[in-house]
């Protein structure tokens, strides 16, 4: 029905800008990881001391699992929170239930920034939450360890990608048949057993959704640390930017970055095979 | 489907429910009253109410700079993520060529990955041809990794147009571009006015890609984020209050537009099936 | 309201066996819309009961309402002596078998036979067996390890139909399952449905909007209309003696006939009959096939106790194979629908007869 001209020419502008935008700048950025710096300047010569650097450096290594470790917390404390919010959406709100969606999906909005930055006003030492416990007389001094610790790192982002996390998980939680779980009270089961057995497998494909966007958001975040971790709080990301900036080692920045992105990407892979396995069986 | 013994249950997830928003309200709710607090940030409880912050607001020159380059960026970004968001769209459901499965995974690979890697990617390819850093080179980027989102939301709009309607035009005497101006653009609307919102919403708040891109001028999260490194003041509470409510603004006229879509699909659905009924009896 | 010969068989039918479902004026509504309006009937052990209506009738209602998918708003339901609507569904002694056979997707054929069963903590060694009767049962013996997602429309919906009776419970709700099959399909499967209810001897609860279907399944019929019942009775007696106008023409074709009824005979225009009902008057149902075409030769208009003629004028002959459909209109303009047995083609004048005994009585509109 569509002409070769018509299909050329939709086809074409798209495919241009993104290979010129997109795959040519990973492919350098791949490049990158490859070459070295001596004295200043970039020099192209082509060798893997990077990922050696990598491997040997027990920093980089440390820093990573740090940032895997935070990046897991995160992602369990989104499902904690978001898979119940959602399952009440879905099954219990009835005529609130629109309204309830939108009031998840505002954060979402309220600009990343704008929320990290109101954590670290009420973490702070002179910050509103110890202002509170001071006032209660629970405490007496400041508690130094709400900020700048990877305890306020995994507190801000949990509070940032959690709506994230809620997103695909209620969308698979809506797409349950109701007649199942009907089906399901019918043939004896409890409600607990029913949510086991019939709600919670089919909800899966989003759990899974949900938890990849975290841990992968979570991994690769550099601002929560730079606004409220501190020197303690340092992830992986912040090693890329600071490479990038100050210690000006783009090929080393380069490589980095390329493994997080194969880590991602692998995730991605896996979580979509995953997933593609839970709904044909 | 409820029941006698599903009240408790309902209960408590209730309850759990309310203590997860207050989660993610909280600190928004921080933000909006300490924008009004006397005594700036921090301590408990919140000393007196002033304006004076926003009035701070108003004569800050530098801010509003900003803002408008914000503004300026976010509308170009608009208008080179639905140009091309729109034939890519268009070429993924109708044409059919070498590396469309790989174009549409690179198409979709800024939304997934972490900003960073995209930032540092267009980093070394404004870098490689020599170009300066400034708002165009962010302008550039936020086009590019939107264009994913232009090309989600206008894919689905295309799934759910009648396919009948542009065979028709064709059957009709209208040539294809003819068809495309006067039958497919037009009930595309809705998608692209959708899309638009989302991307201008998020090109406003992005701050991972644009990081790397900056030059002299910032737009105003980069503004707001190099006056956080420099200390905390209550004004950028104030500033923050107001994009929120700005961001709430456009998201919920974005929703009310995709609820009322999906409506009026409804009621052409059902007018289509009782126009039907009508006719047999 | 139902009339005593109802009332008598809405009761259970043989002395002494009491009924093992109470329905007692159960009302429910939704919103501000009422679905059921007080509805009553008892159901007998071992009984297949359908429950007909059109849409809205409220006849789905009633059944989610016995499974306990929805909750009543007033009145209350009984079985085998003791209450039922207080208990919450996934304890009540009664299996669906769902308009859209709502099988787990997630779960193979077997699994979801034996979902009940592990439901209910049945010992391990037992459910394979029970689940291998209970699909031979239905014909799916070999289907055990299938995906539900592979299963034609058919093929699911033994399967669900197997996954209710593994269970054993004293009632089957059944929401017109084969609304979803083709013609041929749903008479073979009609007759598969009756011959396991004989065989497994369990009551049998049946939706449907298709009286024919009603007609052939079941012991009994309870026909509901806007949230009331409008009659229960054995399928030969609801055809021969409808109570109501509804009735008649909703189960079945009918012509209707407003009479008035003085001095023992019925006249309702073009046509008289005699008729030793109360005066006044009245509407009466006269089915199409009870008027045959009368043997020529008498006089026309002439009339006895055992036979009714008229006159009228052939509109419309359509061909039925065993029987044509004739459209007949009488000398004040009356129109009447006639089965005739392989009449030949007509034309014309003709005259008609009928027996004044099938011309039944019946209450229209809204009397209550």
């Amino acid at each position: 029905m569509y002409s070769r001209a018509y299909k050329a020419s939709v086809a074409i502008p798209p495919v241009l800008w993104v290979t010129l935008f997109l795959l040519v700048p990973y492919a350098i950025l791949f490049c990158y990881s490859f070459w070295s710096v001596s004295s200043g300047t970039i020099v192209h010569d082509w060798n893997f001391q990077n990922y050696v650097q990598l491997v040997r450096n027990p920093i980089y290594l440390s820093v990573l699992f740090k940032s895997m470790r935070i990046a897991a917390m995160v992602m369990l404390l989104a499902l904690i929170l978001g898979y119940p919010l959602a399952y009440y959406l879905s099954f219990h709100a009835a005529r609130r239930k629109d309204f309830l969606y939108q009031l998840v999906i505002i954060p979402l909005w309220a600009s990343y920034l704008v929320r990290g930055y109101a954590w670290k006003t009420i973490l702070g030492s002179e910050g509103v939450l110890n202002g509170f416990l001071q006032y209660l007389h629970i405490t007496h001094r400041p508690v130094e360890f709400f900020l700048y610790s990877p305890f306020a790192v995994v507190l801000t982002l949990t509070h940032i990608y959690t709506p994230f996390t809620f997103l695909p998980i209620y969308a698979s939680l809506e797409h349950v048949p109701r007649n199942l779980v009907e089906a399901s009270h019918d043939l004896g089961a409890s409600p607990w057993a029913t949510f086991r057995r019939v709600i919670l497998p089919l909800s899966l494909p989003g759990v899974l959704a949900g938890a990849t966007f975290a841990f992968v958001l979570t991994l690769g975040d550099f601002l929560a640390p730079l606004l409220v971790g501190g020197a303690s709080g340092i992830m992986i990301s912040n090693i890329v930017v600071s490479l990038f900036g100050a210690a000006y080692n783009w090929p080393l920045g380069a490589a980095i970055s390329l493994c997080m992105l194969l880590l991602v990407v692998g995730l991605l892979f896996a979580t979509e095979r995953l997933e593609r396995r839970l709904t044909l069986s | 489907m409820k029941s006698a013994a599903n009240g408790g249950r309902a209960r408590w997830l209730s309850a759990y429910a309310i203590l997860v928003y207050a989660f993610l309200y909280l600190p928004i709710i921080v933000l909006v009253v300490y924008s009004f607090n006397r005594s700036g940030v921090g301590g408990f409880p919140p000393a007196g109410w002033t304006l004076d912050w926003y009035t701070q607001l108003l004569s800050d020159g530098p801010l509003w700079d900003s803002v408008l380059n914000s503004l300026i960026v976010a509308l170009i970004a608009v208008a080179i993520s639905l140009a091309l968001g729109l034939p890519a769209a268009l070429a993924l459901d109708r044409a059919d060529f070498p590396g469309k499965a790989a174009f549409r995974r690179l198409v979709l690979l800024p939304l997934i990955l972490p900003g960073i890697i995209t930032g540092l990617s267009l980093l070394t390819l404004f870098v490689g041809v020599h170009m300066k850093l400034s708002l165009v080179t962010i302008t550039l980027g936020h086009g590019t990794a939107l264009i994913s989102v232009a090309t989600t939301e206008i894919f689905a709009g295309l799934q759910k147009l009648d396919r009948a309607q542009e065979e028709a035009s064709l059957d009709l005497g209208a040539n294809q571009w003819r068809t495309f101006w006067r039958v497919t653009l037009p009930n595309l609307k809705v998608s692209l006015v959708a899309a638009g919102l989302l991307i201008f919403t998020l090109s406003l708040d992005e701050i991972a890609v644009s990081f790397f891109l900056i030059g002299r001028d910032n737009t105003l999260p980069l503004e707001i984020w190099s006056r956080l490194r420099r200390g905390i003041t209550p004004e950028i509470n104030a500033i923050s209050t107001l994009i929120l409510l700005f961001s709430i603004a456009t998201i919920l006229v974005w929703y009310r537009l995709r609820a009322r879509s999906e409506r009026a699909e409804e009621a052409g659905a059902s007018l289509l099936a009782s126009t039907l009924e009508g006719g047999q009896a | 309201m139902i009339s005593a010969a109802s009332e008598k068989t809405a009761a259970a039918r043989e002395p002494g066996s009491a009924a093992l479902l109470f329905v007692r004026r159960v009302v429910k509504q939704f919103g501000r819309r009422p679905v059921l309006r007080g509805v009553s009937l008892d159901v007998a052990p071992g009984e297949f009961l359908t429950i007909l209506g059109e849409s809205g009738s409220g006849k789905t209602t009633l059944l989610r309402l016995v499974a306990g998918f929805e909750q009543l708003d007033g009145g209350e339901i009984w079985m085998a002596g003791e209450r039922l609507d207080t208990v919450p569904s996934h304890r009540r002694p009664v299996n669906t078998v769902f308009q859209s056979y709502a099988l787990f997707p997630h779960l193979s054929v077997f699994e979801n036979v034996a979902y009940g069963l592990r439901a209910k903590k049945t010992a391990k060694q037992e459910i394979p067996e029970r689940v291998s009767q209970a699909l031979a049962m239905v014909k799916m013996g070999e289907f055990a390890q299938s995906a539900p997602a592979r299963l034609s429309g058919g093929q699911q919906q033994r399967v669900a139909l197997a996954r209710a009776l593994v269970n054993r419970p004293q009632v089957l709700l059944l929401d017109e399952p084969l609304s979803a099959l083709d013609a041929n399909l749903r008479r073979q499967m009609q007759v598969e449905l009756k011959t396991l209810q004989r065989e497994v001897g369990i009551t049998f609860i049946f939706v449907t909007h298709d009286q024919e279907e009603a007609m052939a399944l079941s012991d009994r019929v309870a026909l509901l209309r806007e949230g009331r019942l409008e009659q229960i009775a054995e399928p030969r007696e609801i055809y021969g003696r409808p109570e109501t106008a509804y009735a008649a023409q909703f189960i079945g074709q009918t012509n209707l006939l407003d009479a008035e009824v003085r001095d023992g005979i019925a006249n309702a225009g073009a046509i008289v009959w005699s008729c030793f009902e109360h005066p006044g008057k009245a509407v009466f149902s006269l089915r199409p096939e009870s008027i045959r075409l009368a043997p020529a030769g008498l006089a026309a208009d002439s009339l006895d106790v055992s036979t009714a003629r008229f006159r009228g004028r052939i509109l419309n002959q359509t061909f039925g194979g065993a029987m044509d459909l004739l459209e007949i209109e009488c000398k004040n303009s009356q129109r009447l629908r006639a089965r005739i047995a392989s009449p030949g083609p007509l034309s014309g004048e003709l005259d008609f007869e009928f027996s004044p005994k099938d011309a039944i009585r019946v209450r229209a509109g809204e009397e209550d």
